[in-house]
């Protein structure tokens, strides 16, 4: 009697083994690449409707964030700052220029300038603004270096684990109150000046949350 | 095995390609891979809201309205003995005295932490026009920003409510910063403006002796 299986279905289950592991890293390799904040927001940069620099104005010309930026430290909420605040300057300098025109129908009219949103947080997370950087963390730990910043884009992950990474560890991330908005601050090496630092998590009662209500309420 | 391994090759090399590399700068808007109510129906600051005509979230108070906090004090309208505002409260809110004039009182107990506080506000929303020292060479003026200078006699001899209303209100080509700036903040400017001033126009018989000597005066 003949053989009801050639020979090469022998190796048939093992190559199927074989193909269903490759597959499966594939898809694991995929997934948590690409799946990932670090993917999905880092490097978002959309066109805004006024191509505004913040590489010249918070860096070249060194404004203060919060000039601008002016509750930062009083709200919950980082304000895009209203129209007035650009014509504070600009109904002087570059008071006709076409670049402008944007802003300057925006003052007129008050319809408020369509600004694209980079950094958003999920609805369930209930970040506040003025609660970090009143005790000490800079504006460059989530937003990366905004003054070297032609186009804004989206620096850092913000995904959860990058909260926690530093709710963890609050004495590597923390820095005095006067550097705050200061984004080319480094972290001094000598150990008495990181250990004073490092002190402030103690002497501010900083206690960052790990529990979910805390930022999940 | 072997069209499984080109096809498993190709599909690899076709994701990578159409998908990138994290970190890259792209226009596309993050996508949210699991958006478990990630955007939820609620109002937040500074958004946009179909239900109104112009789309705006926040709402403008109506004329002639006046928010909470801002100009009466509470506890005093109802006081049985309430007549009005009280004179000391309308010099505080406006810098002017009943009859319209500017008052030279100020209305906030002078301490360090005010004039600390007012070195910061000046650093953040004055510096960039009227320069570190106040002469008028902030880091503008290259721009054609034209400021003026705190050190001549008639900012010397003016009063303090009318510093406190150029602040709020604006003056020429400046623009008010009263809705960025609350009463506490003008006035500690108003402090600090007065601080500079002194830096620059000092008799050296205020100067105690060692500071002379330092000077070799």
């Amino acid at each position: 009697m003949a053989n009801i299986f050639p020979k090469w279905v022998n190796a048939v289950p093992v190559k199927v083994i074989i193909a269903l592991v490759l597959i499966k890293i594939a898809v694991v390799v995929g997934v948590t690449y690409y799946f990932s904040p670090e993917y999905t927001r880092v490097g978002y940069a959309p066109t805004q409707p006024v191509a505004f620099s913040h590489e010249f104005h918070a860096g070249t010309l060194d404004i203060d964030c919060r000039y601008c930026h002016t509750f930062v430290d009083r709200s919950g909420h980082s304000n895009v700052p209203g129209s007035n605040v650009c014509m504070s300057c600009h109904s002087m300098v570059l008071k006709n220029d076409p670049k402008l025109a944007t802003v300057r129908q925006s003052y007129d009219s008050g319809e408020p300038i369509p600004w694209v949103r980079v950094h958003k947080a999920p609805d369930y997370v209930y970040f506040n603004h003025s609660v970090h950087v009143n005790r000490g963390i800079g504006c460059v730990e989530c937003h990366g270096q905004v003054d070297e910043m032609e186009v804004v884009y989206h620096a850092k992950q913000l995904s959860m684990g990058f909260c926690l990474e530093c709710h963890r560890n609050p004495e590597d991330y923390i820095r005095p109150v006067e550097e705050v908005y200061n984004l080319d601050w480094q972290r001094p090496t000598d150990p008495e000046a990181i250990s004073e630092i490092e002190g402030f998590v103690h002497d501010w009662g900083v206690n960052p949350p790990q529990s979910c209500s805390g930022c999940h309420r | 095995m072997r069209i499984f391994l080109t096809i498993y090759i190709l599909v690899i090399i076709a994701t990578v390609s159409i998908l990138g590399f994290r970190g890259s700068l792209t226009e596309k808007e993050p996508v949210e891979v699991f958006n478990d109510m990630d955007r939820q129906a609620k109002y937040k600051p500074q958004a946009e809201n179909s239900f109104f005509k112009n789309r705006q979230n926040d709402r403008l108070k109506p004329s002639l309205a006046v928010s909470r906090g801002s100009a009466l004090d509470m506890r005093a309208v109802f006081d049985p003995d309430f007549q009005g505002v009280s004179e000391a409260r309308l010099i505080e809110l406006s810098g002017k005295n009943e009859d319209g004039t500017f008052s030279n009182d100020f209305p906030f107990e002078v301490d360090y932490k005010l004039m600390q506080d007012g070195q910061k506000n000046y650093n953040i929303y004055c510096v960039s026009c009227h320069g570190v020292s106040g002469d008028g060479n902030g880091v503008t003026k290259p721009y054609g920003i034209l400021a003026a200078s705190y050190h001549d006699d008639r900012l010397r001899n003016v009063e303090d409510g009318y510093i406190y209303d150029v602040i709020a209100n604006g003056k020429g080509l400046m623009y008010g910063l009263k809705d960025r700036l609350d009463m506490r903040q003008r006035w500690s400017i108003v402090l600090y403006l007065r601080a500079l001033q002194r830096s620059q126009y000092t008799d050296q018989n205020d100067l105690s002796n060692k500071e002379k000597s330092e000077l070799g005066l």
